[in-house]
């Protein structure tokens, strides 16, 4: 028995480091477009870093104006071309088959998403990877039944989409916005996050595997300039973004006035809601899932917990055991369950946010691992006695940090969690079916999750009220941003 | 029987279900194409607009919790009375300088889509909703949620017709609505607050505005308690400071032509969030 304690023991020091030599980078990488390679017009890379080492990892293509509009026509050409007259059964067979290459491959780009975005790779192997691939099996499938998406009406694409994406699920990203586009019969031209492009460029070598018409999918990786100038591109006809809701709303100002139809998936501010009658000890495990899943990198994220009173030190006595437990470290140790933070920019973000929380009164705990000394890291953090007022209840930290509040009656907790200019998503922990019915109505947020969180399935809509976007992506519903609806 | 004059009515804006004046103290002068003053319209400002956003905020949650059989049989009632008073509304569009059969075309035409609508009321929902059969043992399911309070620029130059296009599929769908009638042809939008008035639709759900567009249309799109804006116009510039004005709290912004809508449930979903709930299945 002294040998099993030895796994049980959360804390052991020996890794089980993931073996990196699936992964084949190259030093450079240039942009994707109209089925081939091309180096940037202006010769421009930068850096892909390793945010677990600091160390670099390939340079990237910068693209310009010139080459996001050879991109675009490239998108264009095929939409007028083979892809536009292809029936939607042929689509959905190249769809299929893409699935089918990811699936053969998942590996491969879990270490390379593990890689360049520092997540664990037991999240980027368990959940990213064979969503990825779901996501486009499930779409794959749509591709010659829209007409019975739409009830009594009749469907048609809409031609170019420009897709922009975060970092924090890089490949995931990429499917959300590529797979219901092309099942709609749509072209794309798609901007990773500059310090995430590593894994959607290797997917395009996969397009070409499956035998995808060039120009249909089409990378260009850049910073904000590329995206700007490829969002207000004026032959784009869709535009699909996700980030954070300052740069949603002034993609909506600038999109004003155009013929572009455009989703906006945004910030999120959730709240768990934990109430006296809940199996506690599930509670507890569901919410250090959802805030320190993806080291709190998640736009659905719960990281406001409501406790009501009479479990309130019980909970959190029960959160500080468990986030002592939790093992931070080596991405690409399948050990550990809080990567590397992503950037050096976002660990600043935090450390801004939670001193700004102290300032402001709430009470400071973390769990005291020792943090490596390369890159960039945060330890798992609690901010107790948190007011609704504070900015750390108000604003997205997108880091291992949850703000703790206790409240005495359903009504109070119902106000506390829809008092944020967000509405994403929500959590409800209760054994009484009717309560979490109530209260799961009552919450003004797109996805609610009761006694669970952060599931996520292609067949799901996903998507936020309020300030948290417009739109959804997954399941019948995130197919309506891709078409014309005709009367 | 001795001569008496005739008692002219007062037009009046219709606030959480109570006629006032405009705060302002302001009008303007309808007239026709003879040149004869057919009535003062109350000049609407932008505290009349706060105000009735405050009204339709204080309906909504109620609204959208009445029973969707309620909201169906509440509407069907808007038909009712719309129909008793037929004759008044084809008036009303002739001094506004409709021909006696367009008018009488259009009213009909009005009250039927009256009744279609309040048909949709306990029905949408089964069509639009879904069971998404995930991979993990949960049951998952996505509904159809009113979005709250939505602001309604009715087409211009479309009097009853065009503005119950516009607000049946708000209503309808569970939200309470700020409608700006058409500035040239308001008067039978105001009557249509005297129905809506009589037909127990809650005070605040349907909140009814006449006045400026240029001077009303920016604190519609701004406002920050408005969540949803319907603009029946073709002015690109309209649509265009919509979208604009309608970022900073990220307003649902739906455009549409200078026309009445045709009829259709899709655009009770323009006016409407998709909730996706999950439930674990087991012991």
């Amino acid at each position: 028995m002294s040998d099993f304690s030895k796994f049980t023991d959360s804390n052991n020091d020996e890794a089980a480091l993931e073996n990196t030599s699936l992964v084949d980078l190259r030093e450079r990488y240039d942009l994707y477009i109209d089925g081939g390679w091309l180096a940037p017009e202006e010769g421009e890379y930068m850096d892909t870093i390793n945010p677990a080492t600091g160390k670099k990892l390939a340079e990237v293509a910068v693209a310009s104006v010139g080459d996001v509009d050879l991109a675009v026509q490239a998108a264009r050409s095929a939409y007028e071309g083979e892809w536009g007259y292809m029936s939607g059964l042929e689509r959905g067979k190249l769809l299929f088959r893409l699935a089918r290459l990811i699936q053969e491959r998942s590996r491969e780009f879990a270490v390379l998403e593990t890689l360049d975005g520092g997540k664990p790779i037991r999240e980027s192997r368990d959940i990213d990877l064979p969503l990825v691939a779901s996501h486009f099996f499930y779409h794959a499938g749509w591709a010659d039944k829209l007409e019975f998406a739409f009830p009594g009406r009749s469907v048609r694409s809409l031609g170019v989409c420009a897709q922009v994406i975060p970092w924090n699920f890089p490949l995931l990203m990429a499917a959300w916005k590529i797979a219901p586009a092309l099942a709609c019969g749509n072209t794309v031209v798609l901007k990773p996050a500059e310090t995430t492009s590593l894994s959607v460029l290797r997917l395009m070598d996969l397009f070409e595997e499956a035998g995808f018409p060039p120009g249909v999918v089409n990378i260009v990786t850049g910073a904000e300039e590329t995206g700007k100038s490829l969002l207000n591109h004026p032959d784009v006809d869709k535009v699909a973004f996700t980030g954070s809701t300052e740069v949603g709303k002034e993609i909506q100002r600038q999109l004003a006035g155009t013929h572009k139809r455009f989703t906006l998936e945004l910030g999120g501010k959730a709240a768990q809601i934990v109430f006296e009658d809940a199996a506690i000890d599930q509670a507890v495990e569901g919410v250090i899932n959802g805030i320190f899943f993806n080291q709190g990198h998640v736009c659905c994220a719960g990281s406001r917990l409501l406790v009501q009173e009479g479990v309130y030190q019980e909970v959190v006595d029960k959160l500080k055991e468990r986030m002592n437990q939790l093992v931070i470290g080596d991405p690409l140790d399948k050990n550990t369950d809080i990567g590397a933070i992503h950037s050096s920019q976002q660990l600043a973000r935090i450390s801004e946010l939670v001193a700004c929380g102290e300032a402001e009164g709430c009470e400071l705990w973390d769990s005291g691992q020792e943090l490596p000394k390369e890159g960039s890291w945060y330890r798992p953090t609690l901010l107790l006695d948190c007011a609704q007022s504070h900015r750390v209840v108000q604003e997205e930290i997108f880091g291992p940090v949850l703000t703790v509040q206790s409240f005495r009656t359903p009504q109070e907790a119902i106000d506390k969690a829809n008092n944020t200019p967000y509405g994403l998503s929500g959590g409800v922990w209760t054994d009484k079916g009717a309560k979490s019915f109530s209260i799961t109505s009552e919450i003004r947020a797109g996805v609610l999750w009761a006694n669970t969180f952060n599931k996520l399935d292609p067949c799901s809509p996903f998507g936020g009220y309020k300030e948290s976007g417009i739109g959804r992506e997954g399941g019948v519903h995130g197919l309506a941003p891709y078409v014309e609806i005709g009367f | 029987m001795e001569d008496r004059s005739v008692i002219k009515k007062t037009y009046k804006l219709f606030i959480g279900g109570k006629f006032p004046r405009s705060e302002s103290g302001r009008t303007y002068r309808l007239v026709n194409g003879e040149g004869d003053v057919i009535c003062n319209v109350s000049q609407a400002s932008k505290k009349d607009v706060r105000n009735a956003v405050v009204e339709g905020r204080g309906a909504a949650k109620g609204w959208g919790d009445t029973s969707a059989f309620l909201r169906s049989q509440i509407i069907y009632r808007i038909a009712e009375m719309l129909e008793s008073r037929f004759v008044q509304f084809v008036q009303e569009l002739t001094s506004e300088g409709v021909s006696p059969e367009v008018a009488a075309r259009e009213v009909s035409e009005a009250i039927d889509l009256v009744v279609h609508y309040a048909g949709w009321c306990d029905k949408y929902q089964a069509l639009f909703s879904s069971v998404n059969p995930v991979s993990s043992p949960h049951y998952n399911m996505s509904t159809q949620e009113a979005m709250g309070v939505v602001a309604v620029v009715a087409p211009e130059e479309s009097s009853l017709l065009g503005v119950l296009s516009a607000i049946l599929p708000v209503i309808v769908g569970g939200n309470s609505c700020v409608l700006l009638a058409s500035y040239m042809m308001p008067v039978s939008a105001i009557t249509l607050a005297e129905v809506v008035a009589t037909s127990d639709v809650p005070a605040g759900v349907v909140n009814i505005l006449t006045g400026m567009r240029s001077e009303l249309l920016p604190v519609m799109a701004s406002h920050m308690d408005v969540n949803a804006l319907l603009l029946c116009s073709g002015e690109i510039e309209e649509r265009k400071l919509a979208r604009e004005l309608g970022a900073e709290n990220l307003k649902r912004v739906i455009l549409r032509d200078d026309a009445a809508l045709h009829q259709s449930p899709y655009h009770i979903l323009d006016f409407q969030e998709v909730k996706t709930t999950w439930h674990p299945i087991g012991q």
